[in-house]
């Protein structure tokens, strides 16, 4: 096949390329210019778009052995993932950014480029599998369970799957490392990323106080009285116990946590942790990576965090709205959050978290 | 697959000439300021090259100055010359929209370090400057200017610029042009231009990387760039780089590039272009141009694009200028010729040299179609 591997200039999609090119298919390894004004050096761990990364992919091409070139993707970066994650936390949710990269970017405007071009697909360096089976190609969970990113990849439709090429989902981290080392890729032991790659600091609230200003309004309990004052709700998550500020004590002295974020009102709701009990979810606008889900009551996992617990569920279709029914309560979940469900290792979808109760 | 390089423009085969006489020079030893036997030797054919490439520029030998690329003569000149002026209270650096990096950036360095203010002189469609303006300008401030720098040809377009016509508008004003896509393409003189200074580069007419000249006026003396061992009229100290100066002398003395051939090489193309793709439009075809250079733009492509593809069929060209992360960003060049964004981003350069065939053009003329419709499906803005 004719390939477009996705370069960050980290140590996954190196060997993910190397891979590709080994197993016989003719790659051509892109960067992915995402910042309008990159840095010119990366910080520890954080960012994956400067031009250091952008050198570094380009040498990791080099030593592979294939062409390499900079696409620019600024402008779609930032208005299908940075401005969408703003107006998320505007509207007092809590979206996952490199969920909607995944999305909108590197398997949508970077996958249907290259089909354009005449490439059959995308390789990436993340940790996930693909199985051809009876019902198509499906996505799963990698080996390496602790870097399992099929989280992040479950907003892919089958025709999405299908243009993509994971090659790093049957190997650990720990593995891929001293394969690049024995490759003489010089990004062996690069740190990996974390956090928010356009929030170079690493600090979000002060990155989104800056954005979307730091207007203070009350922290109230399940009643609607004021206890406190917060400097911008959207600084807040749901469960959230640590530096809240409060000086009113509760009646038996237990603890407070954040329960809800209402960014119309600029109100902050606190209770307490019992409240915080969610036993039933709701999605809305359901992707589906495999066959699609029916209003018929299927047994499974569902997952609402990157790296969260796997939580036994029902789940099942009721009008547009995925719902899954946890067997055991969970504490604090924030909406804007993706649910995605598994059978198995089998990612069977997601969808974007709107109710919750 | 064979592979085929039309990216002239950019860096051009070094003549076998220039390939044997700098091998050679690497394998003798001595240092050119050095007063012993093999410093004489050294400092000998190091003298030799400066004739020879004195010649061929219609200078004297005294005015060459040897640099490490064209980029460096550019910052000397333009930097130089402007010190200059300002101990003399001028504090203008006039310039044109089309310059290459190497100019623009040493002004807008000037500007915010120096106390320097730019005046830019647009360009006509056409891609010439606009001689007008100049007149103007040199009418109601003439006694500011510093300097006055614009290329004797355009390095993404080709197009020729009058520069005889700017060192008389300029009268007194010191003029500096780069010429390093004219040397060898096109008839240059340092004398008869009459101007003040000149860039020159070794890698773009068969000579090595890593040498080029700064051609000055034998009286003008300006402020250094570099200081030490006071070579090269103390205005650039280091030691020459003897091997690469004898290889710039072979190729400029070298007739490898048949100037007639190249341009009907050139023509040949633009008129498979024409006929491939009928929308696509030469820019400065109106213009006098250099042989070798062929701007076109695509409609409905993205160059980016376009060089992949022409990449994958082992055809290289060029897509202009790319920022520092490696982003293809719209030319200046274009966009001062009046393009918008979007079609100054839908535009390749081929540029031809001595080792350019017709089976080169034929085949690239073959594989456009198939290109920009793949880059026609793959642009989505």
């Amino acid at each position: 096949m004719k390939l477009i591997a996705a370069m960050s200039g980290g140590v996954d999609s190196a060997v993910a390329a190397a891979r590709a090119v080994e197993a016989g298919h003719e790659v051509i390894g892109v960067h992915l210019a995402l910042s309008a004004n990159p840095q010119k050096y990366r910080s520890g761990a954080r960012g994956c778009c400067t031009i250091e990364d952008s050198h570094d992919a380009r040498r990791a091409a080099d030593v592979i052995g294939i062409p390499f070139y900079i696409w620019d993707m600024a402008e779609e970066f930032h208005d299908g993932v940075v401005e969408d994650f703003l107006s998320e936390y505007a509207a007092g949710r809590t979206p996952n950014p490199c969920l909607r990269c995944n999305e909108k970017i590197k398997f949508a405007a970077v996958l249907d480029r290259a089909r354009a071009m005449g490439f059959d697909g995308v390789v990436t360096g993340h940790y996930a599998r693909t199985e051809i089976t009876d019902s198509g190609k499906t996505l799963h969970r990698a080996v390496d369970h602790s870097k399992d990113q099929s989280y992040v990849l479950s907003v892919l439709t089958v025709e999405q799957i299908r243009g993509a090429i994971f090659p790093l989902g049957d190997t650990t981290k720990v593995d891929i490392r001293k394969e690049a080392e024995a490759r003489g890729l010089a990004v062996a032991q690069k740190p990996d990323s974390h956090d928010i790659c356009f929030v170079p600091s690493g600090d979000n609230a002060g990155w989104l106080r800056d954005r979307l200003g730091s207007e203070t309004g009350p922290i109230v309990d399940q009643d609607g009285v004021k206890i406190g004052e917060h400097k911008g709700a959207y600084t807040y998550t749901i469960g959230q116990r640590k530096g809240l500020g409060l000086t009113v004590p509760t009646a038996d002295g237990s603890p407070r946590f954040v329960l809800k974020i209402e960014p119309v009102s600029n109100t902050v709701v606190v209770g307490a942790r019992e409240d915080l009990a969610v036993s039933t979810m709701r999605g809305e606008r359901p992707v589906w990576c495999g066959p699609a889900v029916t209003n018929q009551k299927l047994r499974g996992f569902v997952q609402v965090r990157a790296h969260g617990a796997a939580l036994a569920c029902s789940y099942f279709l009721d009008g547009a709205l995925l719902v899954a029914e946890l067997d055991e309560p969970l504490l604090g979940l924030a909406t804007g959050q993706a649910m995605v469900i598994y059978d198995g290792d089998r990612v069977v979808g997601s969808a974007t978290i709107c109710e919750t109760e | 697959m064979s592979s085929i390089y039309l990216d002239h423009a950019a860096t051009t085969p070094m003549v076998e000439d220039a390939l044997i006489a700098m091998t050679a020079q690497l394998a003798r030893l001595g240092n050119p300021s050095s007063l012993h036997t093999h410093g004489r030797a050294t400092r000998k054919t190091l003298e030799d090259a400066r004739e020879v490439i004195a010649i061929e520029v219609g200078c004297l030998p005294s005015e060459v100055i040897f640099t490490a690329s064209g980029t460096e003569a550019n910052n000397t000149a333009l930097k130089g010359l402007y010190w200059q002026g300002r101990d003399n209270g001028r504090h203008v650096v006039v310039i044109s929209a089309i310059e290459h990096h190497a100019i623009i950036d040493p002004a807008h360095w000037l500007q915010e370090h120096e106390g320097a203010e730019i005046i830019t002189i647009p360009v006509n469609a056409d891609g010439v400057i606009d001689l007008d303006f100049l007149s103007h300008l040199i009418a109601t401030r003439g006694n500011e200017i510093a300097v006055i720098s614009i290329m004797h040809s355009n390095n993404e377009t080709g197009v020729l610029q009058p520069i005889r016509k700017v060192v008389e508008i300029a009268g007194e004003i010191p003029v500096h042009t780069d010429a390093v896509q004219s040397f060898k393409k096109t008839p240059l003189s340092f004398s008869q231009l009459g101007v003040y200074a000149m860039t020159l580069s070794a890698h773009k007419i068969g000579g090595p990387l890593g040498i080029g000249a700064l051609i000055l006026r034998r009286a003008v003396e300006i402020p250094a760039l570099l200081h030490g061992g006071g070579q090269e009229r103390e205005i650039r100290s280091g030691t020459l780089n003897a091997p690469a100066i004898v290889g710039f002398a072979a190729a400029a003395k070298s007739k490898h590039y048949d100037i007639a051939h190249v341009a009907s090489l050139r023509d040949s193309f633009i008129a498979g272009i024409n006929a491939a793709i009928p929308d696509a439009t030469i820019n400065g075809i109106s213009s006098d141009r250099l042989p070798g250079i062929v701007n076109v733009t695509f409609p409905g492509t993205q160059s980016d694009t376009l060089l992949l593809l022409m990449d994958g069929q082992r055809v290289s060209c060029s897509t202009g200028s790319a920022c520092s992360a490696g982003v293809h960003e719209a030319s200046h060049v274009l966009l001062a010729m009046g393009h918008n964004e979007v079609s100054a981003q839908s535009s390749l350069r081929f540029s031809f040299g001595a080792t350019s065939t017709y089976a080169d053009c034929d085949f690239v003329v073959s594989v456009l179609p198939d290109v920009i419709t793949r880059g026609r499906a793959a642009n989505f803005s």
